[in-house]
């Protein structure tokens, strides 16, 4: 069962991706979506409901028809937390590189000093 | 001049999971890293963004031990951060709570354990893994504030993500 609804569920399955990506650039209605892919329509429609739920396409009606639209912003909450993350990391293993440089210079004078 | 290469960081944020990996190959034997690790000086140099005031309340580095550091600003406003030291084993493991006092609820509580393995010519990778109370946690660090209306805390949230003030 799946119960979760949040970007990275959407993200987690490869169909889903593929999904957004087609969407990224311009709406697509259901069926064109559908005609995409080799699986079936109600599992096509079964990502979309999924992606719906997750915040990543929205459902326009127009006429009888019902166009998809990717709203990306929502994927940019994943690649900013984790770039975030690692850019607090990064800073601190920079400051940490210099404090091992002194650390092994401190080691190679303690070494010396001692065959003195 | 070096020509090393520089040291890549690698985070592991795997979807639906609890938890975080960090992983860092560092050119120095462990016992100089675990050092960087585990001496509350050196802490303060390298913990808090540079820009920021670190002040260390307290620092036991010892199975059972506890901690307490706090950044400050200029405009003044500080941050408090805190946990419990569960298990030092020198020069190979380090395991503890952190907790940012500072979130608009309390008891988000995060389990850290830091490993660090020696490589051949003296080098050491460094693993840290954070698991979270739950996948909201994990990927809602910085928006919980906002879902929960609270834009202020929000926003020094994320202040202290750019400056990089919260792991």
């Amino acid at each position: 069962m799946e119960t979760r609804r949040d970007v990275f569920q959407a993200i987690a399955d490869p169909t889903r991706r593929a999904i957004i990506g087609l969407i990224a650039q311009d709406t697509m209605n259901l069926n064109s979506i559908a005609d995409q892919f080799d699986i079936s329509r109600p599992a096509i429609s079964q990502h979309i409901k999924i992606l719906t739920e997750c915040g990543l396409i929205v459902i326009k009606k127009q006429g009888r028809e019902r166009y998809c639209e990717a709203k990306l912003q929502k994927l940019n909450e994943v690649s900013d937390w984790v770039e975030k993350y690692r850019k607090v990391w990064e800073n601190r293993f920079d400051i940490i590189d210099e404090i091992l440089e002194e650390l092994k210079a401190g080691e190679r004078h303690k070494k010396k000093t001692k065959k003195k | 001049m070096k020509t090393t290469p520089k040291n890549q960081t690698i985070i592991t944020a795997e979807p639906g999971k609890q938890e975080v990996f960090v992983t860092r190959e560092f050119d120095a034997p462990r016992e100089l890293v675990f050092k960087a690790f585990t001496d509350a000086k050196l802490i303060a140099r390298w913990l808090g963004p540079r820009e920021l005031k670190m002040k260390i309340e307290k620092f036991e580095p010892k199975n059972g031990g506890s901690y307490r550091y706090i950044h400050s600003d200029e405009a003044g406003n500080s941050f408090a951060f805190s946990g419990v030291i569960h298990e030092v084993t020198f020069p190979e493991r380090i395991i503890q709570t952190f907790e940012f006092e500072g979130l608009p609820e309390r008891g988000h509580v995060v389990l850290e354990t830091a490993r660090f393995e020696a490589l051949p010519n003296g080098r050491t990778k460094f693993t840290n893994q954070s698991v979270f109370q739950s996948v909201a946690d994990r990927d809602g660090m910085v928006q919980s504030g906002m879902e929960r209306g609270v834009k202020d805390s929000y926003e020094r949230l994320d202040e202290l993500f750019e400056q990089g003030a919260i792991k």
